[in-house]
């Protein structure tokens, strides 16, 4: 019976012992549109992200206006009219991971992320690889993907269709420390 | 029985955190840390482009872009048929301007009327940034000179004679996503005007802005105020224009009524002759072309 209690006991509070999170305030995403007349590139460095190992959650929030572009006039675009920054500012995903991160060893795992990913306002479900890597007591996630801006509500004129890839390139790069 | 139960509780632990729904808190905490954090931002997109109308706005081309922009005025639409209701008759200005950084642009331009050319410069002395400074405040400065021929009863007619300059002090706030106004006191100093009564220095007050219908509309208003007893030999009226902005990609295009016939400061500000009462309106438009000269990285 003394064994079947600790077994309880250790049911309980599984998810707390083994609870650890791993968390960053200036993680990294880009995204990249490439044709043959016009590259873009945009670029947020200021991404919060938090890896949650024992649940295998992980969540990331950023403020959209925090996107740089390389031309003025596009971020002043991308703000003004495809991603409305004054209405929606924040860009967030919640979700969880597939697959073994053991965190006393280094090495990279492949996971496969699945959650809610809202921008502009849109939620969808996203389901996208990726990898995280335990290095030196840190963790490393890596995640490359598409979106297209139909999805989330953001319409393209015309007039730039031609100017803008139909699904936009995502790389997503955060370094968490433990907290 | 008790291995039985220690099996099925091991099975328990074992799902314990797998069955766990996908925590929110995670999330809540982030944005917590966000708010905790605020970064001030540098307000962009007060206007659309480098005019409301006649008015240069607080905007200027960015660092390495050059601005070609094409002003014109039909005539008059109390012009009547016959002169299809001033579509026969025409000013026009060529603008080019370039943006050396982010905060100063030049340019130069050149109007048929009076056959002047001008030269300019824009200076971004603050920019407006949320928590910070309410207003962005440009000082957009402007040599104007004439080439339109001597005429018999003016022989003196120098080089000299025929500049003027215009010095106008933007201050603008972009209230909201849809509503930027603007607040631009003027002064014109022309080297000569046409009799002693009328005032080298003049100065007028100018209000405007904007006002978002879609994402990539808008509807713009501006009014110059001309204070009396400074331009007195010829009659002058305030000049009021009403336009719309419509945007697409590296292009503005402004469709405008205005009862000024001139676009640069000291026509439109000093020198407006035509009057809405009596249908002295201009319809014209405004074409702006953005050319990036940025490297690739």
């Amino acid at each position: 019976m003394k064994t079947l209690t600790w077994v309880f006991l250790l049911t309980i509070f599984s998810g707390s012992v083994y609870s650890q999170t791993f968390i960053t305030r200036n993680g990294y995403i880009g995204f990249f549109s490439k044709t043959p007349l016009e590259d873009i590139k945009a670029e947020n460095r200021q991404v919060y992200a938090v890896i949650d190992v024992g649940k295998k959650n992980l969540a990331f929030t950023c403020l959209v206006k925090g996107f740089l572009f390389q031309k003025q006039l596009m971020q002043e675009h991308f703000n003004e009219n495809y991603i409305e920054s004054d209405k929606y500012p924040k860009a967030d995903f919640l979700g969880a991971y597939t697959g073994d991160v053991t965190t006393n060893k280094d090495g990279t795992y492949p996971v496969q992320i699945k959650g809610k990913l809202t921008l502009h306002g849109v939620t969808q479900n996203i389901d996208v690889p990726a990898t995280i890597e335990v290095k030196g007591g840190k963790l490393i996630g890596t995640s490359n993907f598409k979106l297209t801006p139909g999805d989330f509500n953001i319409t393209i004129p015309a007039l730039v269709r031609e100017k803008i890839e139909k699904q936009i390139d995502v790389r997503v790069l955060v370094e968490c420390n433990p907290k | 029985m008790r291995k039985i139960l220690i099996t099925t509780a091991f099975i328990f632990s074992l799902f314990a955190a797998p069955v766990m729904a996908q925590d929110s808190s995670l999330l809540s905490m982030l944005n917590d840390s966000l708010s905790s954090h605020p970064t001030s931002d540098v307000v962009s997109g007060t206007f659309k482009a480098t005019q409301i109308i006649n008015t240069p706005t607080v905007e200027a081309p960015a660092k390495k872009t050059l601005q070609f922009l094409i002003m014109h005025r039909f005539g008059e639409l109390s012009d009547g048929a016959y002169e299809l209701f001033g579509l026969d008759n025409a000013e026009i200005r060529f603008g080019l301007d370039y943006g050396i950084s982010d905060h100063l642009s030049i340019g130069v331009g050149r109007s048929s009327l009076d056959k002047t050319y001008d030269a300019n410069f824009k200076l971004k002395l603050l920019r407006q940034t949320t928590g910070k400074i309410p207003v962005s405040v440009s000082l957009y400065e402007l040599l104007s000179y004439t080439t339109a021929p001597r005429t018999s009863d003016k022989p003196f007619l120098t080089p000299r004679f025929r500049t003027a300059y215009t010095s106008q002090l933007l201050i603008a706030r972009k209230f909201s996503s849809k509503l930027s106004l603007q607040l631009s006191p003027s002064l014109i100093h022309f080297n000569m005007v046409p009799t002693a009564k009328d005032k080298n220095d003049v100065f007028a007050m100018g209000i405007g802005g904007r006002m978002k219908v879609t994402k990539r509309m808008s509807i713009n208003a501006e009014y110059n105020y001309l204070p009396g007893d400074q331009v007195v030999s010829s009659k002058v009226y305030k000049s009021l224009s009403f336009g719309m902005d419509i945007e697409t990609g590296g292009h503005v295009f402004q469709l405008i009524f205005t009862n000024s016939r001139g676009m640069i400061g000291p026509y439109y500000l000093a020198k407006t002759t035509g009057t809405w009462a009596d249908g002295n309106i201009y319809f014209g438009f405004n074409i702006s072309r953005a050319f990036n000269f940025k490297r690739k990285e």
